[in-house]
């Protein structure tokens, strides 16, 4: 079962807060513990995180969000900065947009802020950061940080040591001096005058109970886990490489196994031969990985055999933008082999539904006997959110086998769903060869035109003919004008149209989770009724706008509102830009 | 203690202009490794360090352009390499590059100044112990005195700035925050 | 050296760019950085006629930190467009750099080939046993049991040994050199850019931030205890004995160079003339 879709609601609000600083700062450490915290708290929350050019010790900053509500998307702004140092943090003037109103938290030692922060207007309070840490049992800076964050979200005092303590792995003493730190910290804030951003209201016996802490690649492993995969074949490769590695030890203690590849070449093959072999089989890359693996990904739909490759998406092309977020391989993975060539195509559209999804796909490919690429991205894959647990137990694929002697048996035989029972090595009397050349029902090598067409049907009927059920896509709503995405943007877009509707514009949401096959009827269904729509996405060139429109007939005159990384959607931009949009459009029937 | 040449005797001057070809080289990489120094510390956020590097460099250049006087030598004058200049693999008074540390303070980088200035006045004092003629070991002991004025004064320096903790090199975020 | 008032000549800061390194500090590449631009400047050919071809990693940074043409590729195919290169322009002086992930994992196919091919260009690999910029898998020049978070306890799988493909693959110069000594790492790669053929120089070059405990490579790091060879036989034999950490030339060889694009002989029309009845 799907987790039920995040009611964003205006009326509820969150916090945003950034803390940053440069090497030895701890403001990773920071911001994950506050988000601990929130969890603990019986709060949701979201972290992005973000950092300079430097291999170790440069820039970086925790973009956290904190809500009674599930969070999904970032804010339009940031309600609090909290910096240890000011050291380049100019850097991340677009990253962390703040406004007047918006609270500047400085060390009094740091020096002066940045004038990109200083003119919005916000205002600028300083502390002795670094001097109160030594001073106050001698922890870490980002303690005392993280207790200034924490009261000014709300937090109880409580909430946060206990984050701080169940993280620890140091020296009981160590521990003690950093429990006085984070006190002192969460003193200094209560000191802090004037107007400050107005903390969230804390339900009420709020605790962790039944929340997971966990990042999107995290999800995802755990996801395809569930699904049944007990092999994973890896190259390291930004921003995928934390799901192999986090897959890596738990795979073993489930008695599968993960085998470091030389290359994506290697690593796409490899997971092909231990499914041929029987075992569901999985890979993770981006967007340069995914590039060399399509001939293998090709050769596992012409043989059919079931394999995942999660492609964590990065800014493209070629090298691109390796450590920020994109929607840019959409094109690629729904057209990008040789030959004709289906496949299955899935995007999650939250760190929570990287779980589920992954699940479903691994699912989706062993029932299949098909290659599927499940689009992920950075956003989601890199960030840290607080979810619901799953709800239900783990349900492992089922791929469908040959038995023991099947007599007259065919690997590829015509069936009228197009699976065909996959003979598992080990079994008598049904050995075949698979093969990329094309085949005869057998499985023998063939150029004739029949055997073509007849493979060629067999492997896209077998998935257009297939009942995805109800989780192809998210549908919310009625009105009669319409939102289309994918992927992480849907956070910002859901937000967005909840913005809209407040201000009197309704709109309804799509966002679609089964990207290949496309089910240009099921689209229709969940269209019925609507004028026009509007097709949101993180590309430059509008891939799932030109895709819809190639695949389907669109209501109206379909148009896009597309934009390429490195920075996300906003819900603010977003819906402004649906009112505009929505205006034009309106019911006198005049077109934009 | 690196294997990388025979210790003992490098090839000693025999003339003036010898040494302080030797002795140029030795400044001039000097100011080009403070300069590195401060550049990579300056990508990593360091400032102060960076700022103490660059002084350095400074002093350093002083050095450089007061052989060129001395010498009568033009700014861009090329002093041939020769093998077994010195008997470590890099110039006595360069700061190693490994030695560096992103987190690195102050004390640090003097500490490392200080023996680097140190390497360089017993690299002239060794010249004028056994130097050939009478002209290069008067040259070699006025670098060593010059060498030696360096050191006391990174010793005055060190006396002003506050000696790290124990845990300086703690960083609470690990390399991979995945940790 | 006598005479010092030579002609002014290229140095190593001509070859530098003003584009400062975002490498850790401490990281063993600057020295090779330095190692390269110091080769380049007694080789004494321009920066523009120079051409630095690197793939993915932290070495691969380098070509934009020199002031020569540079090519920052795909992860693993350096040496493929750097073949490419100096096949169309044998005039210019190719280097190709890169790390030990992107050099022998990735591309190990191509590092092969490119040593059979024996075309005339210099290889460096900054090898530091780790995949850096990905931080902290192994690679195949890691120990078989160092514990990492995508192969807990170890890949378990013997090392490559660099070294030792490039000699039977067919390169014609095969060296060693350390980060730690830039001076020698310098003469190793003049001396490689100046022999025909495929050059390969390995530079050893720990990485600070993940495998901080390779700063105790310098106690380890010693000269060959035999001089260079140009006998493939014997050269083999020395690696037998190679503890990983010896410095100089393994082997400077004769072995025949790919044989550069010959000069225009036919106009298009007399080529054309095939077709004609």
């Amino acid at each position: 079962m799907p987790p039920k879709p995040p009611q964003a609601s205006t009326s509820s609000r969150s916090f945003s807060l950034a803390i940053a600083g440069s090497g030895g700062a701890g403001v990773m450490t920071a911001g994950t513990l506050l988000l601990d915290a929130a969890a603990r708290a019986g709060l949701y929350g979201l972290m992005v995180r973000t950092s300079g050019p430097q291999i170790r010790g440069g820039e970086a900053a925790a973009l956290i969000r904190i809500s009674p509500q599930p969070v999904a998307t970032l804010d339009d702004r940031f309600d609090a900065l909290l910096a240890v140092d000011w050291q380049n943090l100019n850097r991340f003037g677009d990253e962390i947009p703040i406004a007047a109103g918006s609270l500047l938290v400085g060390d009094s030692d740091a020096g002066d802020a940045p004038e990109v922060f200083l003119q919005t207007g916000a205002r600028l309070v300083t502390v002795p950061m670094k001097k109160s840490a030594k001073a106050a049992g001698g922890g870490w800076v980002n303690m005392i940080v993280l207790g200034l964050a924490g009261t000014l979200v709300g937090l109880p005092a409580q909430a946060l040591e206990d984050a701080l303590r169940a993280s620890w792995k140091r020296s009981a003493e160590a521990l003690a001096s950093n429990v006085a730190t984070l006190q002192q910290g969460i003193a200094m804030a209560q000191g802090i005058e004037g107007e400050r951003p107005q903390p969230l209201a804390i339900p009420a016996g709020g605790s962790g109970a039944g929340r997971w802490l966990i990042s999107g690649n995290e999800a995802a492993g755990c996801g395809a886990l569930r699904g049944g995969v007990r092999f994973v074949a890896a190259y390291p490769i930004t921003p995928a490489t934390e799901l192999l590695e986090w897959m890596s030890p738990a795979l073993t203690r489930m008695g599968g196994s993960l085998l470091q590849a030389e290359d994506e070449l290697a690593s796409v093959n490899m997971i092909i031969g231990a499914s041929y072999g029987g075992v569901p089989s999985l890979t993770a890359t981006a967007g340069p990985g995914l590039a060399l693996m399509t001939e293998a990904i090709g050769l596992a739909v012409a043989a059919e055999v079931p394999i995942v490759v999660v492609d964590v998406m990065r800014g493209g092309p070629s090298t691109g933008i390796p450590a920020k977020s994109e929607q840019s391989d959409l094109s690629f993975a729904v057209d990008g082999l040789h030959g004709d060539a289906p496949r299955l195509v899935l995007a999650p559209n939250s760190i929570a539904d990287c779980l589920d999804t992954a699940e479903w796909t691994v699912q989706l490919a062993e029932a299949l006997q098909a290659p599927a690429i499940l689009l992920s991205d950075q956003f989601m894959g890199q960030s840290r959110s607080v979810i619901d647990a799953p709800r239900s137990e783990a349900k492992p694929a089922e791929r469908l086998v040959a038995e023991a002697h099947a007599p007259g048996y065919l690997r590829y035989l015509d069936t009228p769903s197009g699976v065909s029972p996959m003979a598992i090595p080990g079994t008598p009397g049904v050995t075949y060869t698979a093969d990329g050349l094309e085949h005869t029902e057998r499985g023998i090598p063939s150029s004739q035109a029949r055997d073509h067409v007849k493979q060629l049907d067999k492997r896209l009927r077998k998935l257009v003919q297939y009942d995805y059920g109800p989780r192809w896509a998210d549908v919310e709503g009625d009105a009669d004008l319409a939102i289309i995405t994918f992927g992480s943007t849907t956070g910002a877009v859901r937000e967005a149209i909840a913005r809209a509707a407040a201000q009197g514009t309704a709109l309804r949401l799509v966002s679609l989770r089964l990207l290949s096959p496309l089910k240009p009827e099921l689209l229709a269904q969940a269209l019925a009724g609507v004028r026009q729509v509007l097709v949101v996405e993180q590309n430059h060139s509008g891939q799932l706008l030109r895709y819809l429109r190639s695949r389907c007939d669109l209501p109206g005159r379909a148009s896009g509102l597309h934009r390429p990384g490195p920075l996300p959607l906003r819900p603010g931009e977003l819906a402004d830009a649906f009112i505009d949009w929505a205006t034009a459009h309106a019911r006198t029937g005049v077109p934009a | 203690m690196t294997r990388l040449h025979k210790p003992g005797a490098q090839a000693a001057p025999k003339t003036l202009t010898e040494l302080m070809g030797q002795a140029l080289t030795m400044e001039r990489e000097a100011v080009a490794r403070y300069n590195e120094l401060a550049d990579m510390m300056e990508t990593a956020n360091n400032p102060e360090v960076a700022a103490l590097f660059r002084k350095m460099a400074g002093y350093e250049q002083i050095h450089v352009n007061q052989i060129l006087a001395d010498m009568g030598w033009a700014d861009d004058v090329v002093v041939p390499r020769q093998s077994g200049f010195w008997n470590t693999p890099e110039s006595p008074e360069v700061v190693p590059i490994e030695e560096m540390h992103y987190l690195m303070h102050p004390w640090h980088a003097l500490q490392l100044a200080l023996a680097a200035e140190q390497r360089a006045e017993a690299f002239f004092a060794e010249l004028a112990g056994t130097a050939a003629s009478e002209a290069v070991r008067q040259a070699a002991e006025e670098m060593r005195q010059e060498e030696a004025e360096h050191v006391t004064m990174v010793r005055a320096w060190l006396d002003k700035v506050p000696k790290p903790d124990d845990d300086w090199a703690d960083d609470p975020d690990p390399p991979r925050y995945t940790d | 050296m006598n005479d010092m008032t030579e002609a002014a000549k290229l140095t190593a800061a001509d070859f530098k760019s003003d584009y400062k390194p975002v490498w850790c500090p401490g990281c063993g590449d600057f020295s090779v950085l330095g190692a390269i631009t110091r080769a380049l400047a007694i080789i004494g050919r321009p920066p523009h006629e120079v051409a630095v071809v690197s793939g993915i990693g932290c070495s691969s940074r380098i070509p934009a930190y020199t002031t020569c043409y540079g090519f920052h590729g795909v992860h693993g195919r350096a040496l493929a467009a750097g073949a490419g290169l100096k096949a169309a322009r044998p005039d210019l002086t190719v280097l190709v750099t890169g790390g030990d992930g992107d050099g022998y994992s990735i591309g190990g196919n191509h590092f092969m080939h490119a040593c059979r091919r024996n075309m005339d260009l210099t290889y460096i690999v900054m090898d530091n046993h780790v995949y850096g910029m990905t931080k902290g898998q192994a690679s195949p020049t890691t120990e078989p049991d160092w514990d990492n978070k995508l192969m807990p306890g170890g890949t378990g799988i013997r090392s490559f040994h660099p070294l030792v493909i490039a000699l039977a693959a067919g390169a014609n110069f095969v060296a060693r050199g350390f980060a730690g000594d830039p001076n020698g790492a310098a003469e190793l790669i003049a001396q490689g850019i100046r022999h025909p053929g495929f050059s390969f120089i390995e530079i050893l070059s720990p990485c600070v931030t993940f495998r901080p405990e390779q700063r105790a490579w310098k106690e380890h790091i010693h000269r060959a205890a035999v001089p260079e060879t140009d006998d493939p036989a014997r050269a083999a034999r020395r690696l037998m004995t190679d503890d990983g950490f010896n410095v100089g030339v393994l082997y400077a060889g004769e072995r025949t160079p790919y044989a550069k694009k010959p000069a225009a002989s036919a106009t298009l029309t007399e080529i054309e003339e095939e077709f004609a009845l």
